[in-house]
């Protein structure tokens, strides 16, 4: 714990001041979103542009006539924020090539949910990635469809009742594991790849540097509570995120040039159940229930350590 | 000096491109359009043409790189055919409601199922309310025209939409005819470089697709309908001097032996080469027929196209695609509705022919505007006809 105290000392000194996500935005109190936009703002600074897919995100910053973003952003749709990231990128390149604007480094950013990154939006990505276009991919994790009503996504963990894989009599609620974007990722062999969270916020705001100085592509993953979806009280949305990294339900770590490395040891990981009876949508899961995904977990932890300083992906 | 070359209208249109000087190219292959992006790939790779040119994984993100790239300040293209067109549908109403001018070849391809590589113009009028500059080509010199007139006239301030130039798959898009190209002074002095006052740009923030809830959202749409409309006057200006500059001249129709004719044959793109020489063998019967092209769809020009085709007694509209389930082709069924208040307005006769690519010989047309004379005199006139169709 007191090292964990001296790090957030450490990463308060070094936050800017400056705003560039506003206060006065429409989330839900206690949205892990706005917390993690005013962070990433806050590490790349004013010379970044936004493409943002539909979702909770988008909805809550930008309701005409008003705007939470002190950067250019743009939205067009909600399966192609990396298609109209790569766009951008391309114009600058070739206005700065051909002498029609000032030359500068902007940091071009894609910003997705689970669904627009996972689901909907995972054409775009790959193709965006594939291509090598020198932009950073951002998922804010909050694990189902929050803003249409939390329906189910491909991102939407093992267990939850949402309302499209509700719990009931012959539910158990979501049937299927987490798909592993960051192998999916990985797999493109992008210079950068990590994941971060909202309980992080020092590993975050390194993370998204690391992002951002990463010549091509980079792909950021982060753990962003939702108490409106996850039925849990909002003044716990940092502590139950803080729960997911400290369960192994939520890892942090990044991959470098195809060399993984976990960026957060947990010591002494603590059981899942209490992750899980902290939250709603898993209230119905029995002790055998969480048995399993004890098990699955541990399963998962072992196989990270053992990659953890070696190649993985498509390396 | 411009130069007279005989070229496949797919590389007239890649020399357009060209000599736009565009920024950002972003498109994905496809069967019939794929001519274009290759030539247009060979400019970049020799270093003709000094553009960021995205292969996309699909149209839905090609439409998406050209939104994006549109948005932050760079002259735009992109071309596609049919199915793509259909797949980058959602975003086409995404850049005319961000008034972003891109500009688009579209080599038309008929829509499956069945599948069919071939043309006709069933994918243009399935985007009919999407809010862009629809221009159709009837020969490699207008496609090679149209392209340029497209990004000057998009990116006019007083416009400020996307355009599309409409191609006929294969039946252009694949011929080899002499087009006079011009040079770079000459498309220099005509095209300036595109200069938007709003951009992307982290020295002057903006938002832009923000979302507008109910009290807003008729307003904004209002005004996209009208300005889209009163773009008219910029089209007409820029072809005018179009005219003045380079000599050949822009309508909203162009017309053939139609001043004095009874039934006038009215349809858009290639095949109206066709029709002219079916023209001309009806006047040596001692028919008074006549013809008019249809250049511009949208904005849909209804004052123009009352005034020319009014006077005749019947008009043969020969629709390249197909409303099904619907009464008629498209472009009749406009027609029919743009002279529902006129008085003394001719008959609107209504064929479609010419689906996926099956040509309309000269001797169809002669007899469609035999029959449509005939429909609109003695008989009872079917809703549309589909001509030429095995029972």
């Amino acid at each position: 714990m007191e090292r964990e105290s001296s790090r957030k000392k450490f990463a308060l000194k070094r936050l800017p001041l400056e705003e560039y996500f506003s206060p006065g935005h429409r989330g839900c109190q206690g949205c892990g979103i706005t917390i993690a936009f005013r962070h990433i703002l806050k590490a790349m600074g004013p010379n970044t542009v936004i493409a943002e897919a539909t979702g909770c995100g988008q909805v809550i910053s930008s309701p005409y006539p008003q705007s939470a973003w002190r950067v250019p952003w743009i939205h067009t749709a909600f399966e192609n924020a990396a298609a109209t990231a790569a766009g951008i990128e391309a114009a600058y390149k070739a206005l700065m090539r051909k002498g029609r604007i000032a030359e500068e480094r902007i940091n071009v950013v894609a910003l997705a949910g689970d669904g627009g990154t996972a689901d909907i939006g995972l054409q775009a990505l790959s193709g965006a990635l594939e291509r090598g276009h020198d932009l950073v991919f951002i998922c804010y994790d909050n694990e189902a469809y929050m803003n249409t009503g939390i329906q189910r996504s491909g991102l939407t963990p093992f267990g939850a009742s949402t309302t499209t894989s509700p719990a009931g009599r012959f539910s158990k609620g979501q049937s299927t594991w987490k798909k592993d974007m960051l192998a999916i990722v990985a797999a493109h062999r992008i210079p950068y790849v990590a994941t971060a969270s909202i309980s992080h916020i020092r590993d975050l705001y390194e993370k998204v540097t690391k992002a951002v100085e990463a010549r091509g592509p980079a792909y950021l993953h982060i753990f962003t509570t939702c108490p409106t979806g996850w039925r849990c009280p909002p003044d716990k949305s940092v502590e139950i995120a803080r729960l997911a990294v400290e369960t192994g339900v939520f890892n942090l770590f990044e991959i470098v040039e195809g060399q993984k490395r976990l960026t957060y040891k947990v010591s002494k990981r603590r059981p899942v159940d209490e992750y899980l009876k902290a939250q709603g949508r898993f209230r119905h899961l029995t002790d055998e229930d969480i048995a399993y995904i004890q098990k699955r977990l541990d399963e998962e932890y072992e196989e990270l350590l053992g990659q953890s300083g070696g190649p993985v992906g498509g390396y | 000096m411009s130069r007279r070359e005989g070229l496949e209208i797919s590389a007239a249109c890649a020399e357009a491109v060209a000599l736009a000087d565009v920024d950002v190219i972003a498109a994905y292959p496809i069967t019939p359009q794929t001519h274009i992006v290759e030539h247009l790939a060979r400019k970049v790779a020799d270093g003709l043409l000094d553009a960021e040119y995205i292969l996309a994984e699909s149209e839905h993100s090609a439409m998406s790189c050209c939104i994006g790239s549109s948005a932050a300040g760079a002259r735009t293209f992109t071309a596609t055919a049919g199915p793509g067109l259909a797949l980058m549908s959602e975003m086409l109403f995404v850049a005319s409601g961000l008034r972003l001018p891109v500009v688009m070849a579209l080599v038309n391809r008929t829509l499956s199922s069945p599948l069919s590589i071939w043309g006709d113009q069933s994918d243009v009028m399935s985007v009919r309310d999407c809010g862009w500059i629809v221009f159709f080509a009837e020969n490699g010199q207008e496609v090679f025209d149209m392209t340029i007139q497209a990004f000057r006239i998009a990116e006019d301030e007083r416009v400020l939409f996307p355009a599309m130039v409409c191609l006929d798959g294969f039946h252009l898009s694949h011929l080899v005819e002499p087009v006079e190209i011009l040079d770079r002074e000459e498309v220099d002095s005509f095209l300036p470089p595109y200069n938007p006052k709003y951009r992307l740009d982290p020295h002057n923030p903006t938002t832009m697709g923000a979302f507008a809830p109910p009290e807003f959202f008729s307003e904004i749409k209002k005004r996209q309908d009208e300005e889209l409309r009163s773009s008219y006057h910029v089209i007409l200006e820029v072809w005018g001097e179009w005219e003045k500059r380079f000599g050949r001249s822009y309508a909203p129709l162009s017309q053939y032996r139609s001043e004095d004719a009874e039934v006038i044959l009215l349809m858009a793109g290639a095949f109206a080469g066709t029709a002219r020489l079916a023209i001309d063998r009806l006047r040596e019967k001692g028919l008074r027929v006549g013809l008019a092209s249809l250049k511009l769809w949208r904005p849909f020009p209804r004052e123009y196209l009352v005034d020319a085709l009014g006077r005749a007694e019947v008009v043969c509209v020969v629709d390249r695609a197909l409303s099904v389930g619907g009464a008629g082709g498209p472009i009749a069924n406009e027609l029919r509705a743009a002279f529902h208040d006129v008085a003394d307005c001719p008959r609107v006769v209504s064929f479609v022919a010419g689906l996926s690519g099956r040509d309309i010989m000269v001797e169809g047309f002669m007899e469609m505007m035999e029959k449509a004379l005939s429909y609109a005199r003695d008989e009872e006139m079917p809703y549309y006809e589909m001509y030429g169709v095995r029972e």
